[in-house]
């Protein structure tokens, strides 16, 4: 059977989106690492990294925890150091897609730089599966809103020239061609209007 | 006649801090438009992420610690990456807090008509003998003004930082939330949070950063020597808008604006700039020098003086002959005075002829003349009452 790296190197992981941490823990145990642990923004960030001496830390590069690690690894020679520190050349191309991907990463002194590259690559995988997960969620709720407004200003606009709704639709269409805009601000125009006029009827 | 610009859009970085202004006055009053520059602003929450971002391109430029591109260049706690700066952000705007609870034990333990200073070394050394923990001090960085200037002041009154006292690096917003935790005792950071801290009565300001040495270099806006060199107009674009607004800031009367501004949810996200808070803000002289006393130039005498702090605190190892000479090179490539001389010259602004002034010389203001044009500049007293020429 094959064996694992080092018997589990163990990862810490500091992070604010606690779903993103979930999908990274995961996929970081499949990977037959272990999780010293799972950590939100923390006030003893140093006292638990003193505790639990994880060989790598993985820290979204948007937590202000992130200048306390640095000091850390400069203070103690046993604490672990930031990533950057160790790229090699051909590594350079992995810390920048890490930085890209809002990865950023400590490992202590006694771990060599190369064995962390899978550990990050899964990392960089994840947020960046992370994030298109959460545009993409971003894009349907707002094409959900955009619809609701159109229907919205439909239905004020049947009620108001007493027409059929493919005639409504027509007229929000030839507005936002006319006036070179996107069918959804005409239709929060029509809306702020109409109900204007209906509610004053 | 205007040179082209090689960027158009650009996307620069700060840290919620009274001396971000020059940047969000810039970018709301207009000034970068005026320069044709279409820039996005960015709050960022560690500097470590400043630092990484501008080094890899997420953003163009930002906001740094002073000390930030002359470690950067120097690899200190990051591969070295050459960074410049051609643009200080301004002077001043540090205090040290104390916690309450300090106080009180401040007021237990020792003589209240002592100065401060000589209160916490007598407290201290009582610590010691009860054999208690050290009191922790918090900073925002190792390589900061904010270390520096707390280091030199405890330095100054016989305490040494690293064996009689523990320093913490906490980011500058949750700095508050750790005195209130009891996680920390103290702190050196920039406003508003001193004042702040007064108001919600978590701690006490113990000394000003300008008292510790008047019209101290704060932060400065950094961008990689690589970007500076592949984009020499935009660069002069962003210096001349910094500048613009630098002048606007220099107005007292526009210091209430400022702070409204800055108070938004976007910037500071300040939540009482109504009440009380506001108005020991605004007459603090924590708050910065954005323009007079030439507070907009990259003197090399300020890096000389940081450099020569990272060497006293063994950032740096010890420099031969050869070495110092090196340091020196490097000042003159990280401190840019010429990009800074060329875009003020196009506004028809002063700019000091040398790159250095004598530090801790001066009590008060006084004139730097020039064949042109003299230029006024402020004290520069250290509180120890040392030189530096």
């Amino acid at each position: 059977m094959k064996r694992m790296p080092k018997l589990n190197l163990s990862v810490m992981l500091v992070d604010n989106e606690p779903a993103r941490a979930a999908i990274l823990e995961q996929a970081l145990l499949d990977a037959g690492y272990r999780i010293a642990a799972r950590l939100e923004e923390t006030s003893d960030l140093s006292e638990q990294v003193r505790l639990l001496q994880p060989d790598i830390v993985i820290i979204d590069i948007e937590s202000p925890d992130r200048d306390t690690m640095e000091d850390m690894s400069r203070l103690h020679k046993d604490n672990p150091r930031p990533v950057v520190m160790f790229s090699e050349q051909d590594d350079e191309q992995t810390i920048a897609s890490a930085i890209r991907a809002g990865v950023s990463a400590y490992i202590a002194d006694d771990i060599q730089a190369t064995r962390v590259k899978p550990i990050l690559e899964v990392a960089i995988a994840r947020f960046r599966e992370f994030h298109a997960l959460r545009d993409e969620l971003d894009k349907v709720r707002n094409q959900l809103a955009d619809r609701k407004l159109i229907e919205k200003a439909k239905g004020l606009l049947m009620q108001h020239k007493q027409c059929s709704e493919e005639e409504a639709y027509k007229d929000l269409r030839k507005m936002a061609m006319d006036q070179s805009k996107r069918l959804t601000d005409v239709a929060e125009n029509v809306i702020s209007v109409l109900e204007l006029v209906l509610k004053t009827k | 006649m205007t040179n082209v610009l090689e960027k158009h859009e650009i996307t620069l970085g700060f840290i919620p801090l009274l001396d971000s202004a020059p940047l969000i006055i810039a970018q709301e009053l207009g000034f970068f438009a005026e320069q044709d520059l279409k820039v996005t602003l960015r709050g960022e929450f560690s500097w470590a992420t400043i630092r990484d971002k501008v080094s890899f391109g997420l953003l163009d430029g930002a906001q740094m610690l002073a000390p930030m591109p002359l470690a950067a260049t120097l690899g200190l706690g990051s591969i070295p990456t050459p960074m410049v700066t051609a643009f200080s952000l301004g002077l001043n705007g540090n205090a040290i807090t104390l916690s309450n609870r300090l106080w009180q034990s401040l007021d237990a333990f020792t003589q209240t008509d002592q100065p401060v200073l000589s209160r916490l070394k007598h407290y201290i050394d009582i610590r010691k003998q009860q054999g208690q923990l050290p009191l922790k001090l918090g900073i925002v960085y190792p390589y900061s003004q904010h270390n520096y200037l707390l280091r030199y002041w405890l330095a100054s009154g016989d305490i040494h930082p690293e064996r009689d006292l523990d320093l913490p690096v906490i980011s500058p917003t949750r700095m508050i939330k750790s005195m209130a935790d009891g996680l920390i005792d103290g702190f050196c950071v920039g406003e508003p949070w001193n004042t702040v801290a007064e108001q919600q009565e978590v701690g006490r300001t113990a000394i000003s950063g300008y008292q510790i040495w008047n019209n101290a270099p704060e932060k400065v806006f950094g961008v990689t020597q690589k970007w500076a060199q592949e984009n020499p107009n935009t660069h002069q674009a962003v210096l001349k808008a910094l500048l613009q607004a630098a002048l606007w800031l220099d107005k007292e009367e526009n210091r209430a604006q400022t702070l409204d501004i800055l108070a938004r949810p976007e910037y500071l996200n300040l939540s009482c700039p109504e009440d009380a808070a506001r108005v020991p803000l605004l007459e603090t002289e924590n708050w910065p020098q954005f323009y007079r006393y030439s507070a907009t130039f990259p003197w090399h005498s300020h890096a000389r003086w940081l450099l020569q702090q990272m060497l006293r605190w063994q950032q740096l190892p010890n420099q031969s002959e050869k070495d110092a000479q090196e340091l020196e090179q490097m000042i003159q490539q990280v401190y840019r005075t010429d990009l800074y001389r060329q875009a003020a010259s196009t506004l028809d602004l002063p700019v000091p002829g040398d790159n250095n002034k004598p530090e801790g010389v001066h009590d008060n203001e006084w004139l730097l003349e020039q064949d042109n044009h003299n230029i006024l500049l402020g004290p520069s007293r250290f509180i120890d009452g040392r030189e530096f020429c």
